[in-house]
Parts: C-alpha cells; sequence; structure tokens
C-alpha cells in the first residue's frame, strides 16, 4: 500500500458516506438493519485489537456488552430520561467502568494463551448472565430492565443511535489503524507471534496486553450501553448472549482478522445477510441451525477470511504480471492477520503451542 | 452443620456425573488438542434421546445407556470427520475452538426444532424416592447415577489402560510425531478419540436427564461447568477431571448450603480464577504444553 495518506482518506470517505445514509431518506427498516450492522462492525473492530493483532481469542466480549447495557439501565432507574440525549452522555462513564472491570480479569486470563484464554472468557459471559439473572435486586432479573424511551420524533429515531454507533465504529478503527502503525502494534504482533521470546528481547508484553484488552472491552460496554438504549428494555439472556460473541468473532474471521478493514467488511456482509433473512423469512427454530452451518462452512472454506484471501490472490498475481517467465515465483502467503506493512520479521515459534 | 453435612453428600454424588461428563471432554484434548465446547451439548442430546426412549417406549434411561453410547460415539467420529479433520494443523488450536461452539449451536437447533424449548425431565417411578441414614437424605438417582458414572470411568479407564486402542491413546497424546512414526494412525485415533469422549456423554446424558430438568438452552450452563472443572484439573489429565468435578460440586454446595443457592452458581468461576492465578496450567497440568 502506497501514499500515506490513502488509509485515513479511505476511512473518511467511507465514514461520510455511511454517515449520510439517515438523511437521504433511507427507510426505517434500512435504518433499523444498519444500526445493528454499525454496532456488530464496531464490537468486530474493537475485538480484532485484542484477537486479530494481539492473539487472544477471546470469547467473553459479549459479557463487556451486557455489562455497560446494565450499567445504562441500572443509571436509568434512578434518574430521568428529559432529551432524549443523557444515554449517550453516559457512554464515556460505560467504557471506564468496562475497562476498570475488563483489568482486574484480565490480569487472570492473561496468563493463560490460546485456548485457555478463549475457555476463561467464555465462563466469565456465562457468570454475567447467571449474576443478571440472580442479582434480581439490582438487574430485576428475569423480568429485565426498562429505559425510558427517548423522545426522539418517529421520523428520525434511529438517527442518533446510528450516528453514535458510527462514532464508536470511527474510534475503534482508528484506534486500530494507530495501533498498526505504532510501537503497541509492533509489540502486539511479537506477542502474537512468540510472547515468550517477545518478552525476553525487551518487549513490555504485560502492559500492551492488557492496555489492548481494556480498550477493547470499553468499546464493547459502550456499544452495549447505545444498544440498551436504543432496545429500551434488556433482559439477561439478550443482553449476555453467547451469539453475540460468535457474531463478533465469526464477522472478525469472515473478513480477516489482523486487519483494519476485515472486521468491517466480516460485519456489513454478515449481519446485513442476516438481518435481512430475518425480515424476509421471519425469525424461526431453523434461525440457529442455519447460523451454524453458515459459520462452519466460513471456519473450513475460509479460515483465513476474505480480506487475506483476496490480497494474496492480488499479490501474486501482480507479482506474475511482473515476472511472466518465471512461473513458480508464486510467493508463500503472509501469515494470518500480518500487521500493516512492518517489514519486521519476527522468528517462527518453535514447538510452542499457539 | 447438618446443612453443611447434606451439602456435602450431595457435592460428592454430584461429582461423580460431572467427573464423567469432564473426562469425555479432557480425554478429547488429551488426544486431538481440541478444546470441545460441544460436549455441554452433546450431554444435553444425549439427555434428550434416554428422554425420548422413556416416553416413547418406556424404556428406563439406565438401561437406555448401551443404545444411547452408540448413537453419542457415532455421533462424535461423524463430527470430527466433518468438521475438525479438515482444519489445517497450524491454526488448529484456535479454529477448532470456534467450530466445536458452532457444532454447539447446530445441535442446540436441531433439539430446539426437534423438542421445541419447554422444560423436559424423565420422571420414573423412583424419581422421588430416597434413604435417610442418620438424618441425612439421599436420593436414590443421585447415588444410582454416582456408582453409574464410577463405573463407567472405570470402564474409561480399562479402555485407556489395558486395551491396544488405549495404548495408541496414550502414545499420541504423549508425543503424537513418534507415535505416528512407530504406526500409531493417528487420524483413526483422533476419530475414535473424539467417538470415545462424546461417547462419555451418553451415559452422563442419562443421569443429566434423570437428576435435572433441562431444555435445549440448557448447555450452556453445563459447559461453562465441564470448562472449568477441566481446567481446574488440568487440560487433558483424567485425574485432575475427577479432582476438579469434587472441587467444584463441593464447594457448589457447601457455598448452596450455608449461603444462598444464587452465589452457588458462580462459585465455580471464583475458584477457577483463584486457580489459574496460583497455577495458570491447572492442578494437574503439563508444563511441556508451554505457559498454558
Amino acid at each position: 500500500m502506497g501514499a500515506k495518506a490513502i488509509g485515513p482518506a479511505r476511512g473518511a470517505v467511507f465514514l461520510l458516506l455511511v454517515g449520510s445514509l439517515p438523511f437521504v431518506g433511507v427507510q426505517h427498516w434500512v435504518l433499523n438493519m444498519l444500526v445493528f450492522t454499525l454496532m456488530y462492525a464496531a464490537m468486530s473492530s474493537a475485538w480484532n485489537l485484542v484477537g486479530g493483532l494481539a492473539g487472544y481469542p477471546s470469547l467473553g466480549h459479549a459479557a463487556f456488552f451486557g455489562i455497560g447495557a446494565y450499567i445504562e439501565a441500572i443509571w436509568f432507574q434512578h434518574h430521568s430520561v428529559v432529551s432524549g440525549y443523557e444515554p449517550f452522555y453516559l457512554l464515556p462513564l460505560v467504557g471506564i467502568v468496562g475497562a476498570v472491570i475488563g483489568y482486574p480479569f484480565a490480569l487472570v486470563a492473561m496468563r493463560t494463551r490460546a485456548d485457555v484464554f478463549a475457555i476463561v472468557t467464555i465462563t466469565l459471559l456465562f457468570v454475567g448472565q447467571t449474576l443478571a439473572f440472580n442479582l434480581t435486586g439490582l438487574t430485576g432479573g428475569a423480568q429485565g430492565l426498562a429505559i425510558p424511551p427517548a423522545p426522539f420524533s418517529a421520523d428520525s429515531f434511529e438517527r442518533p443511535y446510528y450516528l453514535v454507533l458510527l462514532l464508536l465504529l470511527a474510534i475503534a478503527m482508528g484506534v486500530t489503524w494507530l495501533t498498526m502503525r505504532s510501537k503497541v502494534g509492533l509489540s502486539l504482533s511479537a506477542v502474537r507471534a512468540d510472547e515468550d521470546k517477545a518478552a525476553a528481547i525487551g518487549v513490555h508484553v504485560g502492559g500492551v496486553k492488557m492496555l489492548t484488552f481494556c480498550v477493547s472491552v470499553g468499546i464493547t460496554a459502550m456499544v452495549g450501553g447505545v444498544w440498551a438504549a436504543y432496545e429500551s428494555f434488556i433482559y439477561p439472556q439478550f443482553a449476555f448472549d453467547p451469539l453475540i460473541t460468535i457474531g463478533i468473532v465469526l464477522m472478525t474471521f469472515l473478513g480477516g482478522r489482523g486487519t483494519l478493514w476485515g472486521p468491517v467488511l466480516g460485519a456489513f456482509v454478515l449481519e446485513l445477510a442476516q438481518q435481512y433473512l430475518a425480515y424476509t423469512l421471519g425469525g424461526n427454530e431453523y434461525y440457529l441451525i442455519a447460523y451454524a452451518l453458515v459459520f462452519l462452512v466460513v471456519m473450513l472454506l475460509m479460515p483465513r477470511g476474505i480480506l487475506p484471501t483476496l490480497q494474496a490472490r492480488l499479490r501474486s498475481r501482480r507479482r506474475r504480471r511482473a515476472m511472466p517467465d518465471d512461473p513458480v515465483a508464486e510467493p508463500a502467503p503472509p501469515p494470518i492477520g500480518s500487521a500493516a506493512d512492518y517489514a519486521v520479521s519476527i522468528p517462527a515459534p518453535n514447538g510452542s503451542e499457539r | 452443620m447438618h446443612a453443611l453435612i447434606q451439602g456435602i453428600i450431595l457435592g460428592i454424588l454430584t461429582a461423580g456425573v460431572y467427573a464423567l461428563m469432564a473426562s469425555g471432554q479432557t480425554l478429547i484434548f488429551g488426544i486431538m488438542k481440541v478444546v470441545n465446547l460441544a460436549q455441554g451439548a452433546m450431554v444435553i442430546f444425549a439427555a434428550y434421546l434416554s428422554y425420548q426412549l422413556f416416553a416413547s417406549f418406556g424404556l428406563d434411561p439406565f438401561l437406555a445407556i448401551p443404545i444411547t453410547t452408540v448413537v453419542m460415539f457415532a455421533l462424535g467420529v461423524a463430527v470430527e470427520w466433518c468438521f475438525l479433520r479438515p482444519l489445517r494443523r497450524e491454526d488448529k488450536a484456535e479454529l477448532s475452538l470456534l467450530v466445536t461452539f458452532a457444532v454447539a449451536l447446530l445441535l442446540e437447533g436441531v433439539m430446539t426444532v426437534v423438542w421445541s424449548t419447554s422444560v423436559r425431565s424423565i420422571n420414573t417411578s423412583y424419581a422421588n424416592s430416597s434413604w435417610t441414614i442418620a438424618g441425612y437424605q439421599i436420593t436414590l438417582v443421585r447415588l444410582w447415577a454416582f456408582l453409574l458414572s464410577l463405573v463407567a470411568l472405570g470402564v474409561l479407564y480399562f479402555i485407556l489402560q489395558r486395551t491396544g486402542f488405549g495404548r495408541a491413546v496414550r502414545a499420541s497424546v504423549q508425543n503424537p510425531e513418534s507415535a505416528r512414526l512407530l504406526g500409531v494412525r493417528s487420524e483413526a485415533i483422533s476419530a475414535l478419540g473424539f467417538g470415545l469422549g462424546s461417547a462419555t456423554a451418553a451415559a452422563a446424558g442419562s443421569v443429566y436427564g434423570l437428576l435435572y430438568p433441562f431444555n435445549s438452552g440448557s448447555h450452556y450452563d453445563l459447559i461453562s461447568r465441564l470448562l472449568s472443572i477441566v481446567l481446574l484439573g488440568g487440560l487433558g489429565s483424567i485425574g485432575g477431571a475427577v479432582i476438579g468435578a469434587v472441587i467444584v460440586s463441593l464447594s457448589s454446595a457447601i457455598v448452596a448450603a450455608t449461603i444462598s443457592p444464587v452465589w452457588s452458581e458462580m462459585t465455580f468461576f471464583v475458584v477457577l480464577l483463584l486457580v489459574l492465578i496460583i497455577r495458570p496450567r491447572g492442578l494437574f497440568g503439563v508444563a511441556s504444553r508451554g505457559a498454558i
């Protein structure tokens, strides 16, 4: 990728285009679909920081989504909604609380790696759900909690949520972009390749991992907060939903983990398709089966994701065109989610199971 | 005090059932380095099978176990063959986790379609009978379930220690490359091992259906407990799984009896985090797996 300005320019054009959609008379059901798509795009981008760049496959991000949703809901049991924008003013606090809860958890969980890390995080998700069901005094238990609906006019009801989610997506993508171009990103890719060696050569392993995890779950918690305000009624089984975790991970894998645009692409493809099917077919019990099958097909056919597969193909074609006489010039595809364009090669992990 | 001892009795009896489920899980990990997130869904699926056999033919859940074992074994082999074998080796650990999660969702979806989401339970004639010994109540079903689990664990131990297949399995666990060089057919071992692991879900499922009401979503609750047990004991260690099961069920039962049932639901998580702080690889985990 050439000029430095292309990345930010592409991002700005994308955000402006998507941001203008609510103002050009797009229908409500489409906007509603896009709200959920942006929700997942923001969360997938945030997940990508931990799961893609650092190589820690967290399956517990939905727990922080739920935590964010419940912070919003519990706050507005005691405060009133007047203008309708109050839930948004609360978001920074939601993000900070999410990160603060995530810190001690990550301190323990990140002592483990790969599959064990995934297990510890998914257990957090189930424990969160159990807590939301059982702490009836705080969460209302199975009855759920209501947030007073915002007095927005019906014509443009989705607009504020849409724009705030777009802002969160922009933040997540911005953080990813900056990370990939900074020392933090370099440290993360060293952690992903071989954490023990990275620590041995003086990478501040613990610090970058914690920082990334806290930022990631903070953004996820904020998305949960927006979701709670948008739905205006939340239940434990939907706030702490394993399907949210699966959605986030699947979208990132589909688009290409460790890339800037992969999670966004994955979310737009998958969530739009899913919402559209739900609208046309209506939700029925076959939905879960279809979802699981899509998941399996993506994992088995395209384990590296759309973007890395396309990139590898483009690169090999370009190289073949440059050297037409040499048919064996096919380069080895780059490792999954190679951090942008760093020419630093990290020694392959020997025998360490990652 | 009475409540505490009653809690301990209950905890030990429950531990047997969890030990059986977790041993299947840890066996699969030991052989294939795959964390099977579908183990809970397989247990619930087996519970549905024995529920159906009881409801349609009046077959006692304990007697249905041979049938369900065969079905679950076949299911395990099929899952390994369709979904796990095609994964490339270099990122198998990570991808297999997601693939087995998808299998769990698939099973949940199938169970929802076939049996709907209403809560089922297997109501045998002896479901509520119990003995009272020195003032402490022992439910017969729990006692039988406990004994059955011990028998099943014994069979599993016998298969692993005394048969040629078991020797091949243990060789692949210790050193897959050397085992392959010495003529162990690792692919067949993987398929059979996954089948064996999910076959333990059959007996566990019958027992689970007898002890608790369940529906298609119950596997989430189950899998979080199973995973904690397996991590606590150390991935891949069957003895560790048994001890992890005892620790988890005892601590849950004691908290339920003395503090509140609400908190017992997450006791296992607190125990797990405490163990991970001190010993990230679990109580009996193998050091050679790097830092896990």
